[in-house]
């Protein structure tokens, strides 16, 4: 549940929530580390729940000494006010028995906070792709009802595609096998879209179709188009957008390697 | 994903296990799901004093709380501190998983202890293993039963050079060495240097730390990365500037006997003599 690390609770009345969905590639997870380190956000609380992995250690954003020796937990929430922007960071594998129990915290601490929406980041295996999946940008949106009204002009411009829905046995005929939600690869991701459609949740669902490897790109391009959509840079258009890479990603692929190897 | 030499070979994500798909579970599911997690439960034995307190409602006091997660992080302190008879043993926790064989070994335990002239303190070694899914039970079980008002935790605990990352490539001289983590309540001075990104701790440890960010005790966890995978001298006597810390809340031996030393770090076992 959430706990507050300042000495009063925050308010996160009317805020708009970015949050990352544990996805194939980390991609959400990584986006949102582009959008924490280049906005400055200041942690607010913490989500301290046994659905999470436990793991811990220093600032992952830190820019100085001075803020280098600061501990950092799992699940944290940051916000930025003047945006009205909050921000669920997840640093963890959600422990596999437990995912239900996650969706169902995460969906009512946003309604308890007050979000006047909540957009998750997630990613989806690209080698799973339907044929009408292949085409155009490799990034998809889903919306739930109590959200589209408000966001259905802003999505018609920016031609984003919804995400299709996929037949569960591709080539066969059989009329009993409805197209249905398929996010393979996308943790939680169905479970929290269709857990916020039954409780009325304004949420939407940002996807990337993506492969395992180097997902920098892979999250610098759902962090633009997230940028696209809720212009959380001051300056659109500047291109490229300025991302600030933080040091907690150094060293992705491994340490040093030994001089004498060679 | 089919390969360039027209195999198809499955495609993993580290991130995420396949079929994350929900299968309805119907009650005979249920009830297995849920008689698994309750074998699953970290249960804690205190002794019978300690019992009968904490059903009265009174938490045991507690200034400091030494934990050591691992055999090196553990025989150091049975060297270095529990080597004379001023201990009681205060209780222990049992834990089921995968990993835990059908008898308990003496090797895998988790005793706690206290110095029978100052009450106030409480060692624990942990050297059974604890599944992923049991390392937040068990940190709320046993903090539950402290009293949390001034009460601070030290960590001693160890893993692997090889998950130590760093740009420079680390020559084999360099381990065992020491970093350590501590949180935000924490106003000591630690006796190495902070773990540097991006370097993460998991585990036990991680999990007592959260826990204790979280409510704001005062903590730290020493971690030690050594080259060697099982019992060691060198990767035990790495804790050895704790000491100076930990020698404010309980009576330590600074210079143990050697007999103590080569009673406690046994020699490699015979069976894994494969690579000798």
């Amino acid at each position: 549940m959430f706990i507050s690390s300042e000495n009063s609770p925050p308010c996160f009345k009317d805020f708009t929530l970015v949050m990352p969905a544990v996805a194939v590639g980390n991609v959400g997870q990584l986006s949102v580390d582009l959008i924490l380190s280049t906005l400055n956000m200041s942690r607010v609380g913490y989500m301290h729940t046994d659905c999470l992995i436990p793991m811990t250690g220093n600032n992952p954003y830190a820019t100085s000494n001075e803020n280098a020796e600061e501990l950092h937990t799992p699940a944290e929430v940051y916000t930025a006010a003047e945006l009205k922007l909050a921000v669920l960071q997840i640093r963890a594998p959600i422990i596999q028995s437990k995912s239900k129990k996650f969706r169902q915290l995460l969906v009512s601490w946003i309604k308890s906070s007050g979000f006047s929406r909540a957009v998750v980041l997630s990613s989806s295996q690209a080698y799973q792709r339907d044929d009408q999946q292949m085409k155009g940008i490799p990034l998809r949106y889903l919306v739930t009802p109590s959200l589209l009204k408000d966001s259905e002009d802003a999505l018609k411009e920016l031609s984003w595609r919804e995400m299709e829905r996929v037949s569960a046995y591709p080539g066969l005929t059989d009329a009993n096998t409805e197209p249905r939600l398929y996010v393979p690869g996308g943790g939680i991701t169905k479970g929290l879209y269709t857990d916020s459609c039954a409780e009325d949740v304004p949420l939407a669902v940002l996807i990337l179709f993506c492969s395992e490897g180097d997902n920098i790109p892979d999250a610098f391009t759902l962090v633009n188009h997230l940028n696209d959509w809720l212009h959380l840079l001051d300056d659109p258009s500047q291109k490229p957008n300025k991302w600030k890479i933080p040091t907690s990603w150094n060293l992705l692929f491994g340490s040093g390697i030994p001089p004498a190897l060679f | 994903m089919a390969t360039f030499f027209g195999e198809v070979l499955s495609v993993y994500s580290r991130a995420v296990e396949e079929d994350e798909e929900e299968v309805d579970e119907n009650e005979e599911d249920a009830e297995i799901l849920r008689e698994l997690e309750e074998k699953r439960e970290v249960h804690l034995h205190w002794s019978p004093e300690v019992s009968e307190s904490l059903k009265s409602g009174n938490k045991l006091p507690c200034s400091d709380f030494i934990l050591a997660v691992g055999h090196n992080a553990a025989r150091f302190l049975s060297v270095y501190a529990l080597t004379s008879e001023n201990w009681d043993a205060l209780g222990r926790a049992s834990v089921w998983n995968e990993r835990s064989g059908g008898v308990a070994s003496e090797e895998s335990t988790c005793v706690f202890y206290r110095p029978k002239d100052n009450p106030a303190v409480l060692i624990c070694q942990v050297t059974c293993y604890l599944a992923e899914d049991q390392l937040f039970q068990w940190t709320e079980k046993v903090f539950d039963c402290l009293q949390l008002r001034q009460l601070n935790v030290t960590v001693l605990s160890e893993s692997s050079v090889s998950e130590f990352k760093t740009a420079d490539y680390l020559s084999s001289s360099s381990a065992p060495f020491l970093r350590s983590l501590h949180s935000a309540a924490f106003s000591g001075k630690p006796v190495c240097k902070s773990l540097e990104q991006p370097n993460i701790v998991t585990g036990l440890q991680a999990a007592v730390l959260n826990h204790c960010e979280v409510h704001r005790i005062p903590s730290i966890v020493y971690q030690c990365y050594s080259d060697v995978i099982g019992p060691d001298s060198v990767t035990m006597e790495t804790f050895k500037p704790t000491l100076t810390k930990l020698g404010k809340s309980i009576k330590l031996d600074p210079s143990p006997s050697a007999d103590i030393l080569r009673k406690i770090v046994r020699t490699t076992n015979i069976q894994s003599n494969l690579y000798i």
